[in-house]
């Protein structure tokens, strides 16, 4: 019995944010950066063409495999329609066999070949974050191309306009196309600041996933899922692993953690204070500490590692009265030093109501420098709210929180900012 | 560095191979090409259909072609970028057309013309 088409979507876009991105990385080692749309587009067929056909004939026993198989058959179509066509660069020693129909089908299964396409992907991941590259276009790409996010997406997450992202992809794939970066590790002597660069993106991507700007879901394991995956790779290759990226997995195991006791049955926030703790994934946290010692060589101290030590303190609490919140103010201090930005000292601000109370909060909250660059972002105004609510100043907190409400997308947040304000009227 | 065009002929009995000896036998030659490309002294390869047509002469003739012997049966060529015959000829030993008796390999370096 064909399967129902929407078990159809929602696998395949679970093997979208799967295995798109291993099937961009290879693509665009054979085809080049400069033609970075020709990937895009050969994987944009496949999964259509996934669509079409297991919709009628079910999902097949290999998923992968057949995308796989796919994109390589319609990479030689184009190939051999191209044959005489300067857009492809087929010089090196490896390419110039897909130019011989006697080599053509081994040299394209080359490519694929499973125990390389991680390289490949992180390759793929570095020439995205290539330094002549800006950093937000770096991100932008990343986001867009490899883990597959909408324009729209990433516009919330950068807290910044859809036009804008869609100039930063233009920009970055014109570069692409006058320089024709090369998939390569970069040399020793910049892995450090390379590698920097791609855990910024996967922590953003993880940020995206664990507080997710869509609309309906707050948490998009998926998302999480892939941050967590793209950083494994750099956790086991040799070339990337400096003490910054077990932090940032250390992060994101401790965050995760808190997946199953954020949301109620019904998809409503619980606040940390509610959260049942029992609930907490135990093994999640392990990890994260097995990461953490990882973490703990040479004489690095990232942003990643003070927030992972933050996240294990609220982790190894046993209750929410329990919490060290003076030693979390001390990492949050510390972190204003080495990576300042408004909205790391907006979560300061939280830590502090906590220590110091409401008024202290509300003094440090106007304190905050780039204030305006939070002039979008919801979280500004529902702590606002918040503190106000704790000074007994309703009418402030509802004004704050009705602000909040209308600059979330997501449902889950509104409908938790509305039970704030019908409490507050009681 | 030298161009030397190899040119494969014979080897008709791989005609009535099975599809799996007939793929077995592929591969050989994709590994034969393979290791002059990772060695950057491939160039270029096609393999040629049985089958073709000849034009002959001023009157230019076209006939079913090119008529030969099975052992003179025209196969594929390729192309190699190495700095004399004898690397060339070395090249050519190790063609898998030579497993079969009848199967020869031509190689001829490709010229300039200097006018």
């Amino acid at each position: 019995m064909p399967p129902h088409p929407y078990q159809v979507t929602k696998l395949t876009e679970h093997l979208f944010r799967t295995e798109a991105k291993k099937m961009i990385a290879v693509l665009t080692k054979i085809f080049g950066t400069e033609n970075l749309q020709t990937a895009e587009d050969v994987v944009q067929d496949t999964l259509l063409s996934a669509l079409d056909v297991w919709k009628l004939k079910g999902i097949p026993d290999n998923p992968s495999g057949w995308l796989f198989r796919v994109a390589k058959n319609k990479a030689i179509d184009i190939i051999r329609r191209n044959k005489h066509s300067l857009q492809y660069d087929f010089t090196d020693n490896e390419k110039i066999l897909l130019t011989s129909e006697y080599t053509l089908t081994s040299a394209m299964d080359n490519f694929w070949q499973e125990k390389i396409i991680n390289d490949d992907l992180l390759r793929m991941m570095f020439a995205c974050c290539h330094p002549e590259i800006s950093e937000e276009n770096q991100i932008t790409l990343i986001l867009k191309t490899l883990c597959g996010f909408s324009t729209v997406e990433i516009a919330r997450a950068f807290l910044t306009s859809e036009e804008t992202v869609s100039k930063r992809l233009y920009r970055t794939k014109e570069f692409f196309r006058q320089h024709k970066i090369k998939l390569e590790f970069p040399a020793a002597d910049d892995i450090k600041t390379r590698t920097d660069a791609v855990l910024n993106a996967v922590y953003l991507l993880f940020n995206e996933g664990y507080n997710s700007t869509n609309a309906e879901e707050l948490i998009r394991k998926d998302v999480i899922e892939e941050a967590m995956i793209l950083c494994k790779l750099l956790t086991e290759n040799s070339h990337t692993q400096i003490p910054e990226v077990f932090a940032l997995m250390a992060l994101m195991c401790f965050h995760s953690s808190r997946n199953e006791s954020r949301l109620t049955a019904e998809g409503e926030i619980i606040l940390l204070p509610m959260q049942n703790r029992s609930k907490w994934n135990t093994a999640l946290i392990e990890k994260g500490n097995a990461y953490m010692n990882k973490a703990a060589f040479g004489d690095v101290l990232s942003a990643y590692h003070l927030e992972a030590a933050i996240a294990f303190e609220h982790c190894s609490a046993t209750n929410f009265e329990m919490t060290n919140w003076k030693i979390i103010l001390q990492y949050y201090e510390w972190l204003m030093q080495i990576a300042p930005s408004p909205v790391t000292a907006l979560n300061k601000v939280i830590v502090l109501m906590q220590v110091n109370g409401a008024q202290a909060a509300l003094l440090e909250l106007q304190e905050i420098k780039d204030l305006k660059k939070l002039g979008r972002y919801y979280l500004y105004y529902s702590l606002l709210g918040e503190i106000h609510l704790r000074l007994n100043n309703k009418e402030a907190a509802k004004e704050n929180f009705d602000i909040a409400i209308n600059l979330t997308q997501s449902q889950v947040e509104k409908k938790m900012l509305k039970n704030k304000i019908v409490e507050l009227l009681n | 560095m030298k161009e030397y065009l190899l040119l494969f002929r014979g080897g008709n009995e791989r005609l009535n191979f099975s599809p799996n000896d007939m793929q077995e036998h592929m591969q050989r030659w994709a590994q034969w090409m393979s290791e002059l490309g990772k060695q950057g002294k491939f160039a270029g390869a096609q393999p040629l259909v049985k089958t073709g047509r000849v034009v002959r002469g001023a009157k230019k003739i076209v006939s079913d072609g090119p008529f030969m012997e099975g052992k003179e049966m025209l196969g594929g060529y390729l192309v190699c970028k190495v700095d004399n015959y004898d690397e060339a000829l070395d090249i050519a030993k190790d063609c898998p057309i030579l497993e079969f008796e009848d199967g020869a390999v031509e190689v001829r370096e490709i010229g300039e013309m200097r006018m």
